[in-house]
């Protein structure tokens, strides 16, 4: 089955590619002056969701350092995705987010909902170039659109260099609106998830359900600003430093999540739809090096964020690029990731406690550490082009925040660790 | 919490104070060779970033740093 998904996904997309790439095949001489990236990566979580992604971008040199950047993503999503909901020791059903259709989930199963697919495709363009001796200023936009989601944005730098070219610094703007729309329309919050079999009929389910659902679609506005400082330290050794702010103001729920309502003995009597703030503004910080030692090249990031929803992280990124001959390298990488539970996040709620304001189960915004452990193999081919092959193992794992889980839950897992193999080829000309 | 907030913010004041008072970082013109690799390049791989920023956007609570942290999808 998993197979065969990621069959028709790799399918989807070498068509998109290749529909791509014979346009500019034509173009002719036009194109010496455009560099062209390619990759295409397929992502396959155990038991969960397996996801393809192509990209292309290009790259069109107009001459006195003004650039153009077109971009094209296509990507495919298929699988199950755990749905916030805990697992009990007998089976569970469980209506699809649609309200149309329901599932079973097996004793002691995490409950994830399969059906869940979508395909995505991506476009932006950016125009980059000179403004004046020492000054660079660039200004794009984006267009993404999938099943149930839009967004549009824009987004615009100044940079600016000083000690001869030693030091950088560059103030970036963006501005995102994305619009959802899921099936069913959008929950109202805390709205229960009804099951069709609690009802002597369609309609009357039907209505019950309508009751639930207050709107077909919801906004976001999302205000990015990133600050940048690079500095050459020396021959061997560049560093950058960015903070950045992302103020986002709208719809944040997840409308296909839940949360179990238990009671004393850990055994579910309801379970309701997500509810999370509709502001979150958040901040980070990120440190970059390159370095160059004994004919090797390190890139080592740390990143610190925090945020209003009270989630904080740390992230620490390894690449080290060693090539092996003229033409052939190999870069090991490691990535660290750790974040703390946003402050409304909750495996469970008890049946006991009041409605809090706000409560998620989704373990992406739960206490977490993930890490990533991959190579890259890539080579230099004639005219420039390069190939490159990369794997990585990627794994997640949720950790209790200090809830005591009663009766029944104590004999489930509650923090499901996650494992996903990454692959993907690139090729550059 | 509160404190590793102060803490950090207060280091990359520091660290910032430190690169931009101190004139003799960097290099001359002609001692560019290495730093004018690609390997060298901050976004040496951008392709790889981009993808790997989609995917840890989708699978964590955080996103941006490098670059924006924005929105674009509505990746489960």
């Amino acid at each position: 089955m998993q197979l065969k998904q990621l069959t028709n996904i790799s399918v989807a997309l070498a068509a998109a590619s290749c529909a791509v790439l014979g346009q500019p095949a034509e173009a002719g001489t036009v194109l010496d002056d455009w560099q062209f990236n390619s990759a295409i990566l397929l992502y396959n979580e155990t038991d969960r969701v397996s996801a393809g992604e192509g990209i292309l971008t290009a790259r069109g040199d107009f001459g006195d350092d003004k650039y153009l950047n077109l971009g094209l993503v296509v990507d495919a999503l298929t699988g199950a995705s755990a749905t916030g909901a805990v697992a009990q020791p007998y089976v569970q059903s469980f209506t699809r987010p649609s309200g149309r259709g329901s599932y079973d989930v097996a004793a002691g199963v995490t409950p994830l909902d399969d059906t869940f697919h979508d395909t995505r495709v991506q476009l932006d363009a950016s125009w980059e170039q000179p403004l004046a001796q020492n000054w660079r200023a660039s200004g794009g936009g984006h267009l993404s659109k999938e099943y149930d989601y839009l967004s549009m944005g824009l987004n615009g730098s100044l940079a600016r260099d000083f000690n001869q070219k030693n030091t950088t610094v560059s103030v970036g703007l963006g501005y995102s609106h994305d619009t959802i729309s899921p099936e069913g329309g959008i929950a109202v919050a805390f709205a229960p998830m009804l099951l069709r079999r609690d009802y002597a009929d369609d309609s009357s389910y039907q209505t019950a359900f309508n009751a639930t659902r207050d709107r077909e679609d919801d906004t976001k506005d999302t205000l990015d600003v990133l600050l940048g400082l690079t500095q050459v330290i020396n021959r061997d050794w560049l560093m950058q430093f960015n903070y950045s702010m992302s103020i986002a103001d709208g719809y944040m729920t997840d409308p296909f999540k839940l949360v179990s309502v238990v009671n004393n003995n850990g055994e579910v009597q309801q379970n309701l739809y997500e509810n999370r703030p509709d502001k979150r503004t958040k901040h980070s910080v990120y440190w970059q090096n390159k370095l160059h030692f004994s004919g090797t090249y390190l890139d080592a990031s740390y990143r610190y964020m925090w945020d209003d929803w009270e989630l904080t992280s740390h992230t620490a990124d390894l690449k080290w690029r060693l090539p092996m001959s003229d033409s052939w390298y190999v870069e090991p990488q490691l990535r660290y990731y750790q974040q703390s539970a946003a402050e409304f996040y909750m495996p469970f709620m008890q049946e006991t406690d009041p409605l809090p304001q706000f409560a998620s189960a989704d373990y992406r915004i739960g206490k977490m550490n993930t890490y990533t452990l991959g190579a890259k193999f890539g080579t230099k081919l004639a005219a420039g082009n390069e190939l490159s092959f990369r794997i990585a193992l990627y794994q997640q794992s949720p950790e209790n925040d200090g809830d005591a889980a009663p009766g029944v839950l104590a004999g489930v897992e509650l923090y499901e660790k996650v494992t996903a193999v990454m692959a993907q080829l690139s090729y550059s000309f | 919490m509160k404190l590793t907030k102060i803490l950090s913010i207060g280091v990359t004041i520091l660290l910032v104070s430190q690169l931009t008072a101190c004139s003799s970082l960097g290099v001359k013109p002609w001692e560019r060779d290495t730093l004018a690799k690609e390997e060298m390049a901050l976004n040496s791989a951008p392709l790889d970033n981009r993808l790997d920023d989609h995917i840890y956007f989708s699978k964590e609570g955080s996103s941006g740093g490098r670059s924006f942290a924005g929105g674009g999808c509505g990746c489960n």
